[in-house]
């Protein structure tokens, strides 16, 4: 596909740097009819993938990125959409797909989908308060208490911050058979703080 | 059969056994401890494993694999535990009749494993009380084998085998002669 016959369409589409891939930022408001054009004009009949991103240098922070694969002629497309008050629409309806991964990019980033049949979380259980894959969560996480108020009374077990000691599990570079993945600065725990 | 379980003679004791009701009861239940696999994860294939005609855990008294909490007396937590699965892993724990042991297998179920995150509890113990830690992501099947057969041991010297909690209260059963 010439992306000429994206852009004389759909002239708000602005055509984006990209090395492997024609990339197009598409405004919300054209969304619907870019993914129908392409899924019924084009042969892009086929959702690779779809999911949140948050960039918050730049404004509006949040968008969505769409990957649609021509099945004929083995092309991708991807279309970059920047949220509008954090929503952009739902194109489940286009392709039955993005329910799934629309629930999942709103449950990590907090990015609603207008018109989604079914807006639920998918991966954290309902309750949970936050978005955890945006920027400012910490990756130990927030204490807050377990969904079930009933295990939480018995147990005393609420939802706590991961010990980060030494920081995210990581190779030394050395050989595999010699070390294990471990935390980089082992020299504190939650008994004795960083200095 | 371990050699303490009996003094056993039948030159000497004639055709009766003596023991401790503790021995007997312990002796049996541990040969016949039916595991209910809490698969959650990877470590839940090795568990597969284990039950597969290569491993073969029946050799050891333990094959009745029950998918029901109410017919299964150990729980083989097999996988990372999650925040949203550990309310289930507990009522499946509540579910299961006394006595009740429970196994963590892999490092995931004994203490969170590679995964500090924010999504998952940081070992199962903090939920339900755990019997035997297995070490390993995943462990062997003969590592699961050997802490099955660990569990066997511990169950063979528990005392007070006759007694069981019932809604936090303790009750005795009696022998009557």
């Amino acid at each position: 596909m010439e992306s000429t016959v994206l852009t004389q369409r759909f002239p708000a589409l602005k055509l984006l740097a990209s090395t492997d891939m024609a990339t197009f930022e598409v405004p919300t408001t054209d969304l619907l009819a870019v993914v129908q054009f392409l899924r019924d004009q084009e042969g892009f009949d086929l959702l690779a993938d779809l999911c949140g991103i948050d960039w918050p240098e730049r404004q509006p922070r949040f968008g969505v990125v769409i990957h649609l694969l021509n099945t004929q002629k083995a092309q991708y497309v991807r279309l970059h959409v920047p949220a509008v008050n954090d929503s952009v629409p739902s194109i489940a309806a286009l392709h039955p797909g993005a329910n799934w991964h629309e629930r999942e990019a709103y449950d990590m980033f907090g990015i609603q989908f207008a018109g989604h049949p079914d807006p639920r979380r998918i991966l954290m259980w309902d309750s949970y308060p936050y978005h955890p894959l945006r920027k400012e969560f910490p990756l130990a996480g927030i204490e807050v208490p377990l969904p079930a108020a009933d295990v939480a009374e018995v147990t005393g077990q609420g939802v706590e911050p991961a010990p980060m000691m030494g920081g995210p599990f990581v190779s030394d570079g050395g050989k595999m058979s010699e070390g294990e993945p471990s935390g980089r600065d082992q020299s504190w725990t939650e008994k004795h703080p960083k200095r | 059969m371990v050699k303490s379980d009996f003094g056993y003679n039948s030159k000497v004791e004639g055709e009766v056994i003596v023991t401790q009701a503790d021995a007997v009861v312990n002796w049996v239940r541990s040969h016949s401890v039916w595991p209910m696999p809490m698969g959650l994860a990877c470590c839940a294939i090795e568990l597969m494993a284990a039950g597969g005609s290569r491993f073969d855990i029946s050799r050891f008294g333990m094959e009745v694999m029950r998918f029901s909490p109410r017919q299964a007396d150990c729980m083989i937590v097999a996988g990372t535990v999650t925040y949203k699965m550990a309310e289930v892993v507990r009522r499946i724990y509540d579910q299961m009749a006394e006595p009740k042991w429970v196994i963590a297998m892999g490092a995931c179920a004994s203490s969170g494993g590679m995964y500090r995150s924010y999504a998952t509890l940081q070992g199962v113990d903090n939920i339900v009380p755990v019997d035997i830690y297995i070490s390993g992501c995943p462990p062997r099947p003969e590592a699961l084998l050997d802490g099955m057969m660990l569990l066997q041991e511990k169950i063979r010297q528990e005392g007070g085998s006759l007694r069981r909690t019932f809604r936090g209260r303790t009750i005795e059963t009696k022998i009557v002669r």
